[in-house]
């Protein structure tokens, strides 16, 4: 969309110091969308907490859920996390094949994570679970339960698609170590979301 | 649309013509896939204008049913959607991206010494997003209108009402992203591309006040967003979020959509405060007075914004425990708007003040800012507003801040930089005297509205009691003066555009870098990244003759 024939590309004449945050424009974009879509998810669970307090009975969790099941996707997402921060190391070493590497081994766990959820889903679902009624008590918990576990599986699966673009730019050598790593803050992101749904969905 | 944007045609000759941003190129491709802030900011002037026109429209409509005390000119129906279309349009498609998207688009990365945004291309996206939105409202409103008040309130909205109310929850729902882009641009704009030398405290209160702002739509609008899509779920697929019957509540509706609306109200008032910062000061050829109580009153009325969404719910059967803090938090809010009041009075004081079109509208603005503000703390008192609620009384109270303060605030703003804007300078008298035409219409359509609410006349009724006529009459008759001061300053601006004297750099002797470009600014505003070496605001007052 950018006029090929103008001199000056906007916004590139001055491009800010990095002052006072230590982060040059792009990278703080990203902080301050995650945190706005931080905000998307914590307005979810918020209508979540509200009607849970609200409601006069709860289904009861081990009915329900698998813990240990939950526990290994659990597990995967974060293990998903600990290879990406070592790919974002790499990345700043300068050494790109060894980045590569952890962002595929990234990528494995994102998608194993998510073919879990997948599973998760269709045993709940051939249960009698919907988005409109919830065979364990009050029908508000699956409306719930699938549309924010559902919001995060998305966010899961548009950081695969950014670590599948990375890691290709990677291979190519056309994304240096600040693009791994705002991938990588985005990766932390969606996991530490599911921290958050973990411990309301499951635990508590 | 088009012929309002189309460049001035230049005087004499083409070669004594400079190129700036308005004739350095032509054609609707120049414009819809500009990546310039300033031609991007003239888009969303004439887009909101006409949204404003639509949202007035219906105002009339209102006011004109209010005439008399029988419900005779619509059913009860038709004024239902007359009012709740004149909230959704004014609120979400006027108020929100009023200055931000117009005079923030222009003048933020002039003021810091940018060539543009930091994210040009996600810029004109948001005026894109902003415009879908806006023809998905436009739907909403052809096809039936929406007839549940700009709340939305849920069972209401979300159970009961025939009307396109999935329409207008989708429109509202993506112009949110358009706010929240501009938002995420505004700040990282601002944290990173000042010009070197440019400190934060060397910030213009406009900037400041930007900033304030576009954390709030950060933070609040997909607050908003999710709220919409709970309501549109349970709407139009049976989920059981709000209505009991199926396991919801439906206060929480009412949790969350304050809990965006709210910061709302100051994603609405704030940049008018901005402006009238930088109006006050240049207007009194006087350093502004407490420049850092000024901007960080701003980051303290957005921080507070959120804490304060339980004082629209004291009847809403919240525990009373809670409405007290509400009520509390609430009364705080009041001390940084005063602290940014005097302070504006301070720097009048024993300044040179001259009476310049944008001042009046400064004027304007502190008198009915402060009633508007007073009378919020009516409010947010617990056991007042059992009495005032829902009354005409809030009507009132909210109208002295959206309009006598953030709308009075949006057209002193655009005169001011109008010169800068398209190179031309208005008519100073015609522009004086609509500016008085608007303070007394204003003064006359709302203030007995607070009489008739302190009465007890309820809001959104099409039909009252014979007793309210006398004050219902003046109030439309008001209203019909302030159409007026509304229709002059578009003819004349309008004809400025083509006619006006050809303004020059700096018309008021004003501070800031924005006056060291030239009038309209070239394509990426300074040709030399400008460095900064002194404070905000050094002006040196002058004897008076």
């Amino acid at each position: 969309m950018h006029d090929r024939t103008d001199p000056h590309p906007p916004a590139t004449h001055w491009g800010g110091g990095v002052s006072p945050v230590g982060t040059g424009w792009r990278k703080l974009m990203m902080w301050w969308f995650i945190i706005t879509d931080g905000l998307l998810f914590a307005g979810f669970l918020a209508a979540y907490g509200f009607l849970r307090l609200a409601a006069g009975s709860w289904p009861e969790r081990a009915q329900m859920f698998h813990l240990e099941f939950i526990a290994l996707m659990t597990f995967t997402l974060i293990t998903s996390s600990a290879t990406m921060a070592t790919a974002v190391g790499a990345a700043q070493l300068g050494n790109r094949k060894l980045a590569l590497r952890f962002l595929l081994l990234t990528l494995l766990g994102g998608t194993a994570f998510l073919l879990m959820q997948a599973y998760e889903w269709s045993t709940l679902i051939t249960a009698g679970a919907t988005l409109t009624q919830n065979p364990w008590g009050p029908p508000a918990f699956g409306a719930c339960f699938f549309l924010i576990t559902g919001f995060h599986g998305t966010h899961v699966l548009t950081g695969l698609i950014i670590l599948a673009i990375t890691a290709v730019r990677t291979a190519r050598g056309i994304t240096q170590a600040e693009g791994i790593e705002m991938a990588g803050l985005y990766w932390h992101f969606v996991d530490l979301v599911w921290v958050f749904i973990f411990t309301l969905f499951y635990l508590v | 649309m088009n012929a309002a944007l189309a460049p001035p045609p230049s005087a004499p000759t083409p070669s004594e013509t400079p190129t700036h941003y308005l004739n350095a190129s032509y054609g609707f491709r120049s414009w819809l896939l500009t990546l310039d802030h300033k031609r991007i900011a003239l888009l969303y002037l004439a887009s909101i204008t006409l949204f404003f026109f639509i949202g007035g429209f219906y105002a009339v409509l209102v006011r004109l049913e209010l005439v008399t005390p029988a419900g005779d000119l619509m059913s009860a129906e038709n004024y239902n959607t007359a009012f709740t279309l004149h909230g959704v349009v004014m609120i979400f498609f006027f108020l929100i991206p009023s200055i931000p998207a117009v005079l923030g688009n222009f003048l933020i990365p002039i003021m810091i010494g940018a060539r543009d945004l930091a994210f040009p291309k996600l810029n004109l996206l948001s005026w894109y997003i902003y415009m879908v939105g806006g023809m998905v409202a436009a739907y909403a409103l052809f096809t039936g209108g929406v007839d549940t008040g700009w709340t939305l309130y849920a069972p209401y909205s979300s159970t009961y009402s025939n009307s396109n109310v999935t329409a207008t929850a989708i429109a509202a729902f993506i112009t949110g992203f358009s706010s929240i882009l501009t938002g995420l641009n505004f700040v990282v704009t601002i944290h990173k591309m000042r010009a070197p030398g440019l400190t934060w405290f060397r910030l213009p209160l406009f900037v400041w006040a930007h900033y304030a702002t576009s954390v709030i739509q950060v933070l609040g609008t997909p607050v908003l967003a999710i709220t919409l899509v709970l309501l549109i779920l349970e709407r139009s697929f049976g989920f059981g979020f709000f209505d009991p019957a199926r396991g919801g509540d439906p206060v929480l509706f009412q949790h969350l959509f304050w809990f965006y609306s709210h910061p709302a109200v100051y994603i609405m008032i704030l940049p008018s405060m901005g402006v009238i910062s930088e109006l006050v000061t240049c207007f009194s050829r006087k350093k502004v007075f407490g420049y850092g109580f000024i901007a960080m009153s701003s980051v303290a009325i957005a921080v507070l914004g959120f804490l304060v969404w339980g004082h629209h719910m004291f009847v809403s059967g919240q525990s009373v425990y809670a409405g007290m803090v509400f009520s509390i938090l609430s009364f705080m809010v009041g001390i940084p708007s005063a602290i940014k009041v005097f302070n504006w009075t301070a720097t009048m004081y024993k300044g040179s003040i001259s009476y310049s079109t944008p001042m009046i509208y400064a004027f304007g603005f502190i008198g009915l800012f402060t009633i508007g503000g007073l009378t919020g703390l009516f409010l947010a008192n617990l056991g007042l507003d059992i009495h005032l609620h829902d009354t005409y009384f809030v009507v009132a109270h909210f109208h002295y801040i959206m309009v006598g303060g953030a709308v009075m605030g949006y057209l002193g703003g655009i005169h001011y930089w109008w010169p800068k804007m398209t190179g031309r300078l208005y008519p100073e008298g015609w522009a004086r005297f609509s500016a008085l035409v608007l303070f007394v219409g204003f003064n006359l359509t709302f203030f007995p509205q607070f009489l008739l609410g302190y009465m007890g006349m309820p809001r959104r009724y099409h039909a009252y009691p014979e007793e309210f006529q006398v004050l219902n009459v003046m109030s439309s008759a008001g209203a019909s003066i302030l159409g007026v001061g509304y229709l002059i300053p578009m003819i004349y601006l309008f004809w400025s555009m083509r006619y006006g004297r050809l303004a020059p750099e700096n018309p008021w002797g004003a501070k800031g870098l924005e006056w060291t470009t030239p009038s309209p600014p070239t394509t990426f505003n300074f040709d030399e990244t400008p460095v900064v070496t002194e404070e905000a605001y050094e002006y040196v007052k002058e004897e008076k003759h």
